[in-house]
């Protein structure tokens, strides 16, 4: 068998995060009642005319300028028209001829090092309804709440080559998306899809083959696995000297195959033309200088400030900025306790832990970083050890507790009463004459045992370093 | 008393702010005259009989209050061409697609009208979508001329210029997309003004050619026209292409007086199958406006010959998206019987959409599919952006443009729609000013000799409404021409 090499370039759908749609003043909360999101506007009633949200705007050049891109000063936007009951204008406002951005780039890991990633193009249009089958009634309902969201698409070059890649590249792109603040990024409720362009070749040749679509995946697995298969049904038809058809097909992730959807021969023509209710936009030099100006700080910057300023280690910089919420989370915690390192600790073991235990992703943290901080300050006062500290932790992660007083209310505070451990104690070295003996044979390990008795019979509420010194007190008369 | 019917809508307006006519006589004038002469020339698509009483009564409170006194045209009846959106009546668009369409909303024009007290009376008739030039493609039946009942009221907005023609409207909102207002006021004899793209908000306005639709106004008299279209003028942040100017105090220009004017007159005009009744009034219409101390200046515009087919492209183009919503799934007709979703948009859309309409979405689709977009749709843009240019150098000749509005007056019923070419090139004198974005009024100009109008086409820069309302006023007050000449 020959060497196939495959090649991928994306397209990607995100829903931005503007309050509201695109060219009305309806919510784009997603979820509630089906139709109840809507207006005349996006719903498209007759005589009914789009005002475009600027806000939309400014997201996506935002998003551009993240992706290195550069801004089309005059752009338009087109009218893409096909007949579908979840569109209901039968046209959908989209960029053909002139897009937003043009141009960019991006950059991820690979195995063999940093890897660019060009960025053909980001444009600008409104997501349609969703059509709901309803299987008793055999017909179908419309909910066109989703209607005039705002998305932008954003077309990367044919740069990428294997699953990993593919996959670090939406990596990369959804924590900067979230960095920006232009979307939550939420796969799980479609607020980012991608469509696939895969083709393979043989390795050494410079000339693309035929290349199939895959539309709307929504994960990063299911993507992983599309990419696996698809390349495998073009790389087994390429060996058996047959053609590769231009099409779009459809990833079935239990049948783990793709299925062909349509040919390019009945590719329906979409008879792209300006849309006259939008005059062409004009973006003004100034108003890209003070988006730029407003950029936030993107992970490449924050793992270089945070070994800086908070000294931490570049290992942790780089876990607690892979995922914005936590670095969120890290740089408040931090303002109120100080205790970079100790704060940065209890995100990546403790935190990192129970997200994976209760299967949450990190963007559904919900306590107040406040609670952390009191925690850190708890352990750093002595009112309670470590173990407790993990114990209340979790219930400040589940309920959002506060720790000063989970601790009070549970009686968790460590017992700092000297003559309480010392009576304790005296009565664990006589239950324990063994010990006694050993530690004067010189066998220092019995010191641990014994600080473990003690412990448990303080129910985890005494300092082991405390209980240590009086151990070492007792046994040395 | 003079009969109500017969008077302006400012001398309506006036007699009411003095006390002499309470709104619910006008209103009750206006309904008995409509129930009189509707048999004869079935101006409406829908007669708002309790509404409009309703509403007489509200606009006498106010006006015994001591409000709308800014509001020339309170308490008096206006006609609304039925593809503008009125919340709770329904808006048909003269199409069976729409035939139970009531729209939740009112457009923006409504709103002003109804702020400025006047009297919705009804919706009136119309080409289906506007696309025709007879008011025959419409669903509901033909209007008939109130000069002569076997011809053609034009069109589109051809049941509003006969419902001032006929006294069954004092006034009347009506759209022009190419010439669908200035070529029935000229048919029908009465006054029709088209302002500048983007004068009048188009929220409410069920669009046939986004980039070419505009709303204006059609009366008696100019300075009716001037009034109405000060009501409902400016800008509105619902309409992205509706323009931020505040120049909109039309009355100023009802002033004697022209000397100095400068007027051009195409040369093109002569040709274009003008019949030669229209050519002798324009004439003597041009030697009119010389005696009031325009000058008038003759000369070639280049370009305007491409004008037609550009029109055309783009007017079906924008058409074929705008349409693409009336797909039976949300609402309006919906065909009984179809197999699967295809079937069902193939159904509707065949049994609901009449002859014309369906030969403009295909001509539209045709220039926007792929293979014919660059020689059809782009090569029109092209045109239309010389067009611009012509005009542009025009204006840096003179002051206005003066045009025949059609080549002849109007013809007979069922002789216009079997040749579709013949009947688009009524809109000759037209289209170009659409393309171009232009305010442009149509003014009576005499009668042929088979006593029908014909009307003179005055056309103004940017934003120079007031140029051709200051020109058209004087022309009308030299008393040497019709408006009302027929039996009302």
């Amino acid at each position: 068998m020959k060497l196939y090499e495959t090649v991928i370039g994306l397209e990607v759908h995100v829903e931005l995060a503007t309050k509201s749609k695109i060219f009305c003043s309806c919510s784009t909360e997603f979820g509630g009642e089906p139709n109840s999101h809507c207006c005349p506007i996006c719903i498209g009633l007759p005589g009914t005319l789009p005002v475009l949200n600027k806000k939309v705007v400014e997201y996506a050049i935002a998003a551009g300028l993240a992706l290195n891109c550069s801004i089309t000063q005059k752009c338009k936007f087109d009218r893409k028209n096909y007949f579908y009951p979840d569109l209901p204008k039968a046209y959908q406002v989209s960029q053909l001829y002139l897009p937003l951005c043009r141009n960019g780039y991006i950059e991820i890991e690979t195995e063999a090092g940093k890897k660019r990633i060009g960025i053909h193009e980001i444009h600008i249009e409104e997501d349609a309804g969703k059509l709901i089958h309803d299987a008793f009634e055999d017909g179908s309902l419309i909910d066109y709440n989703r209607c005039g969201i705002p998305l932008i698409e954003i077309v990367s070059e044919p740069d990428m080559r294997s699953p990993q890649e593919v996959i670090a590249y939406l990596e990369k792109l959804k924590m900067i998306l979230q960095y920006l603040g232009v979307s939550d990024c939420k796969m799980q409720e479609g607020s980012l899809r991608a469509d696939i362009n895969l083709s393979v070749r043989e390795l050494g040749s410079n000339q693309l083959g035929v290349r199939t679509e895959m539309k709307n995946m929504n994960s990063f697995k299911a993507i992983a696995r599309a990419i696996e298969g698809e390349s495998k049904r073009q790389i087994e038809l390429l060996e058996a000297n047959k053609a590769v058809i231009q099409e779009t097909r459809r990833w079935d992730d239990k049948l783990n195959t793709s299925i062909s959807m349509r040919s390019k021969e009945d590719a329906k023509d979409y008879r792209y033309f300006p849309d006259p209710d939008l005059p062409p936009m004009e973006i003004s030099q100034e108003w890209i200088d003070q988006i730029k100006g407003r950029q936030p700080e993107l992970r490449d910057e924050k793992v270089e400030r945070y070994q800086r300023d908070y000294g931490i280690p570049a290992y942790d910089a780089s876990i607690i900025t892979g995922i914005k919420k936590l670095a969120e989370l890290f740089e408040e915690t931090v303002e109120i306790c100080g205790k970079a390192k100790e704060v940065s600790n209890w995100i990546i073991v403790e935190l990192m832990r129970l997200l994976r235990e209760e299967e949450m992703e990190a963007e559904d943290i919900c306590f107040a970083p406040v609670n952390l901080a009191k925690l850190i300050q708890l352990i750093e006062e002595g009112k309670i050890n470590r173990t407790v500290a993990k114990e209340v932790f979790e219930h400040i992660f589940k309920e959002n507790v506060n720790p000063e007083e989970y601790v009070e209310q549970h009686d968790l505070s460590l017992v700092s009463d000297d003559g309480l451990l010392r009576s304790v104690i005296e009565k664990i070295i006589l239950e324990n004459p063994k010990s006694l003996e050993d530690y004067r044979n010189g066998k220092d390990k019995v010191i641990g045992y014994l600080v473990g008795q003690t412990m448990k019979e303080m129910k985890g509420k005494a300092d082991p370093s405390m209980v240590k010194d009086i151990i070492y007190d007792l046994l040395n008369p | 008393m003079k009969e109500i019917t017969k008077m302006t809508a400012l001398a309506l307006g006036q007699m009411i702010k003095k006390k002499e006519i309470k709104v619910f006589e006008a209103v009750l004038a206006q309904l008995e005259a409509i129930k009189q002469r509707e048999p004869s020339y079935h101006c409406y698509i829908t007669v708002l009989e309790e509404e409009a009483l309703q509403m007489a009564k509200k606009v006498q409170e106010q006006i015994d209050a001591g409000l709308l006194e800014d509001s020339p045209l309170a308490g008096v009846p206006v006609a609304i061409k039925d593809n503008i959106c009125t919340k709770g009546i329904k808006t048909t668009c003269a199409s069976k697609m729409l035939a139970d369409y009531v729209p939740s909303y009112d457009a923006t024009v409504i709103e002003r009208l109804k702020a400025g007290g006047a009297i919705i009376i009804g919706k009136s008739n119309m080409d289906e979508f506007s696309m025709g030039s007879t008011t025959e493609t419409s669903y509901y039946g033909a209007t008939k001329n109130p000069w002569d009942k076997e011809r053609v009221p034009g069109g589109s907005s051809g049941g509003s210029a006969a419902a001032v023609a006929a006294g069954e409207a004092f006034f009347a909102l009506a759209s022009d997309t190419g010439g669908s207002i200035r070529q029935p006021a000229a048919y029908c004899g009465v006054i029709g003004l088209k302002p500048t793209y983007g004068t009048v908000s188009r929220y409410g306005l069920i669009a046939y050619a986004s980039s070419l639709d505009q709303i204006g106004t059609m009366g008696k008299s100019v300075s009716d026209c001037a009034s109405s279209l000060e009501l409902i003028s400016g800008y509105d942040p619902k309409d992205s292409t509706s323009i931020k100017e505040s120049h909109f105090q039309y009355r100023d220009a009802l002033v004697e007086g022209l000397k100095g004017m400068k007027i051009g007159v195409p040369k093109g005009i002569w040709k274009a199958g003008l019949d030669p009744e229209n050519a002798h009034a324009i004439q003597e219409a041009i030697g009119l406006f010389r005696n009031m101390g325009a000058h008038i200046e003759e000369f070639e515009m280049e370009s305007m010959e491409y004008a037609g087919p550009s029109y055309n492209i783009i007017a079906c183009a924008e058409a074929s998206s705008n349409l693409s919503r009336y797909d039976g799934v949300k609402y309006g007709f919906r065909s009984m019987e179809y197999e699967d979703l295809e079937d069902l948009y193939i159904k509707t859309r065949s049994e609901a959409f009449g002859e014309e309409v369906k030969r403009r979405i295909m001509l539209g689709t045709l220039v926007l599919s792929s293979d014919y977009y660059e020689s059809y749709y782009k090569k029109a843009l092209k045109v239309r952006s010389l067009i611009n240019r012509s005009f542009q150098k025009a204006f840096e000749k003179c002051d206005i443009l003066l045009t025949p509005t059609t080549p002849t007056t109007a013809p007979k019923l069922g002789t216009s729609l079997s040749d579709p070419l013949k009947m688009y090139h009524t809109d000759t004198y037209n289209v170009a000013i659409n393309l171009a974005g232009l305010p442009a009024l149509s003014i009576p100009c005499g009668l042929d000799s088979k006593g029908l109008p014909m009307g003179l086409q005055l056309i103004g820069k940017h934003f120079g409404e007031k140029d051709i309302i200051r020109a058209a006023y004087n022309f009308e007050q030299s008393g040497s021409l019709v408006s009302n000449g027929n039996e009302f």
